[in-house]
């Protein structure tokens, strides 16, 4: 069966973003972008269901400008066997990267799409449940742990009080959490080897979808600042501050 | 046209966080219902019902619905839809499970973790792990809503008196089936709504260490336990401990950090906590420039002394 991982370039976790003076955003010239890291927890479980026998193909798909090319190109050098770039300078929110992720289905016909469960710039948590939705396949949300079984997966998820195993049918999607895999590093050689794969460039037009947004963001400012603490010198004088001063026990 | 908040439960309880679902969808304004479904619910119904301002209390009640599996639960929410304005949920694991399934069914956009309401078509929410907070305006006919409990002042659990009606059950769609739950047991207070949480990190150096020295401080405390990622990824403690922007957001009147060094994403998840306490030995651990105070030094002799002086 073939799996479809859809990446997306963000602001590397490691970077502190700055609000724009104007209030229109976040200020990402300069920064540091790469992979969403619970994409690259997807494209290694990918990887893995590839390497057991399971999976045939894996497919990358990243939607967004050209320099989402550099996302693909990680995830090939991981070991994707090639990647496909929708292309727009327009602002994709999630319902319409899932409709533009679903056309692609259509074409190519995954048995599975793995996810991350969350972007880690726009936190929406929304992309593979709308996906799910589109297609009316089963999900498996936050996975901590996948196995596939003939026409079944079962998935550990991570819920609210603890884990939760549930089994879906295939063709299905799965979004992955933080502790399904360690994602391997990409090694010299299989970057070079990575800029021979194909890499397909298609835009939202020409897979007939309305990417329209439907949310306006009217601004955008920074959160508000805790006020400076004190260093205490000892137990004691932090017991006598959460006492006296901030009355908390 | 009233709102409808489909209540997050275990049959028994609703989720701590609901009252301050239904004080969101007081800010939006209009006649709240709630849905309640599941398999065998009565008591988390009589728990919306007596919530004040709920109106009305819709009960789905099949065994198809235990579990809260989103296929069948967003087509039975869809079918509901188009008699309300808003649908919000808990910014829970389960809200976040099914909420965006009904939104790209109705083809309408999610709006995830609203932290504040500007009017009934305008939201307030953090977005880059809460480094700053997008205002946003919806231009679709259904608003489709996850609320952040930390961001509403919850109405009262009591005092209510809705009206409870049963809805007939949607179909098993058949394609998905819950085998078992493995859930955290414990007699603390629940993480998310405990008013003091004792947090521990990598430093604590193992899952024995964790325990032995944060848990006779939690006692003394009567707090809930939490813990950062790395403290989960390496297994000291379940996945439910865990804080942060991609775990569970708390904002507990005392949050003591320890041996935690205040990753982003850590801080994500509790810095609107009221006090804030670190104990790290680096004293320039990140963790200190959100601390309302800091002590730095040993945690394996700082936190056995404090849990002493209580
Ligand atoms: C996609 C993504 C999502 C993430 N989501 C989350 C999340 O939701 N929540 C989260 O917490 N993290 C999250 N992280 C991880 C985050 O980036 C940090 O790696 C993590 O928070 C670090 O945990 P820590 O502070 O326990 O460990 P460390 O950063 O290793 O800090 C350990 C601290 O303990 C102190 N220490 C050690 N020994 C002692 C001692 N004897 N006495 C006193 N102090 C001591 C050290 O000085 C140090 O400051 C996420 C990361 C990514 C990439
Ligand atoms: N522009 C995009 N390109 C490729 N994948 C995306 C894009 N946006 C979201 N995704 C996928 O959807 C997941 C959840 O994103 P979100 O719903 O935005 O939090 C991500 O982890 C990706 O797997």
């Amino acid at each position: 069966m073939k799996i479809l991982v859809p990446v997306k370039r963000v602001v590397d976790y490691n970077v502190k973003v700055r609000v724009k003076a104007d209030q229109t955003g976040v200020d990402i010239a300069n920064v540091k972008m790469s992979m969403n890291p619970f994409d690259e927890i997807a494209v290694e479980e990918a990887l893995k269901l590839r390497e057991a026998g399971v999976a045939t193909e894996v497919i990358a798909v990243s939607i967004g400008v050209t320099q989402c090319q550099e996302t693909l190109r990680t995830a090939l050098a991981m070991g994707a066997d090639r990647a496909i770039l929708v292309e727009t300078l327009a602002e994709v929110q999630p319902l319409a990267v899932a409709k533009l992720l679903k056309a692609i289905c259509d074409k190519e016909a995954p048995q599975l799409v793995l996810l991350g469960k969350q972007a880690i710039d726009d936190d929406s948590n929304q992309t593979g449940q709308m996906l799910a939705a589109l297609l009316n396949w089963p999900q498996g949300t936050f996975a901590s742990k996948v196995t596939v079984s003939g026409a079944e997966v079962e998935v550990i998820r991570e819920i609210d009080g603890g884990l939760e195993t549930i089994s879906i049918k295939l063709p299905a999607i799965i979004t992955t959490d933080l502790r399904l895999n360690t994602p391997r590093y990409a090694t010299l050689p299989n970057i070079m080897k990575a800029k021979k794969k194909p890499l397909d460039t298609i835009t939202p037009e020409a897979l007939g979808v309305d990417i329209a947004p439907r949310l306006t963001t009217l601004k955008v400012v920074e959160p508000p600042k805790r006020k400076g603490g004190v260093i205490v010198a000892d137990v004691a004088a932090l017991v006598d501050k959460l006492r006296n001063e901030a009355k908390v026990i | 046209m009233p709102i409808l908040v489909i209540a997050d439960h275990d049959g028994t309880h609703v989720k701590p966080g609901f009252t301050s679902t239904i004080a969101a969808a007081q800010k939006i304004g209009g006649d709240i219902h709630v849905l309640v479904a599941g398999s065998g619910c009565a008591a988390a119904t009589a728990a919306a019902a007596a919530t004040a301002g709920v109106a009305k209390v819709l009960v789905a009640d099949a065994p198809h619905y235990a579990g809260g599996l989103p296929e069948n639960l967003a087509p039975l929410i869809v079918g509901m839809a188009k008699n309300y304005s808003h649908v919000l949920a808990q910014a829970t694991a389960s809200g976040k499970n099914v909420l965006p399934r009904v939104a790209a069914l109705l083809d309408v956009a999610q709006i995830s973790d609203i932290v504040s309401v500007e009017s009934a078509d305008t939201f307030v929410r953090p977005i880059y792990a809460g480094n700053a907070f997008a205002t946003v305006k919806s231009s679709d006919a259904i608003k489709v809503i996850t609320v952040r409990s930390t961001g509403f002042d919850g109405v009262a659990a009591t005092g209510g008196n809705a009206l409870v009606e049963n809805i007939p059950a949607g179909a098993d769609a058949g394609v998905s089936r819950v085998l078992g739950q493995d859930l955290t047991k414990s007699d603390r207070p629940e993480l998310a709504a405990a008013k003091r949480i004792v947090s521990g990190g990598r430093g604590l150096g193992d899952g024995d260490k964790y325990r032995a020295v944060l848990e006779p401080l939690a006692d003394k405390l009567n707090a809930a336990l939490g813990a950062s990622r790395a403290a989960v990824d390496a297994g000291f403690v379940p996945n439910d401990y865990q804080v942060g922007q991609t775990g569970k957001i708390v904002a507990p009147e005392l949050y003591i950090a320890v041996g935690i060094s205040g990753a982003i994403q850590h801080l994500a998840g509790m810095k609107d906590s009221k006090v804030i306490v670190a104990i790290n030995k680096d004293a320039e651990a990140p963790i200190f420039q959100v601390a309302d105070y800091g002590l730095v030094g040993d945690l394996f002799t700082i936190v056995p002394e404090l849990t002493k002086s209580l």
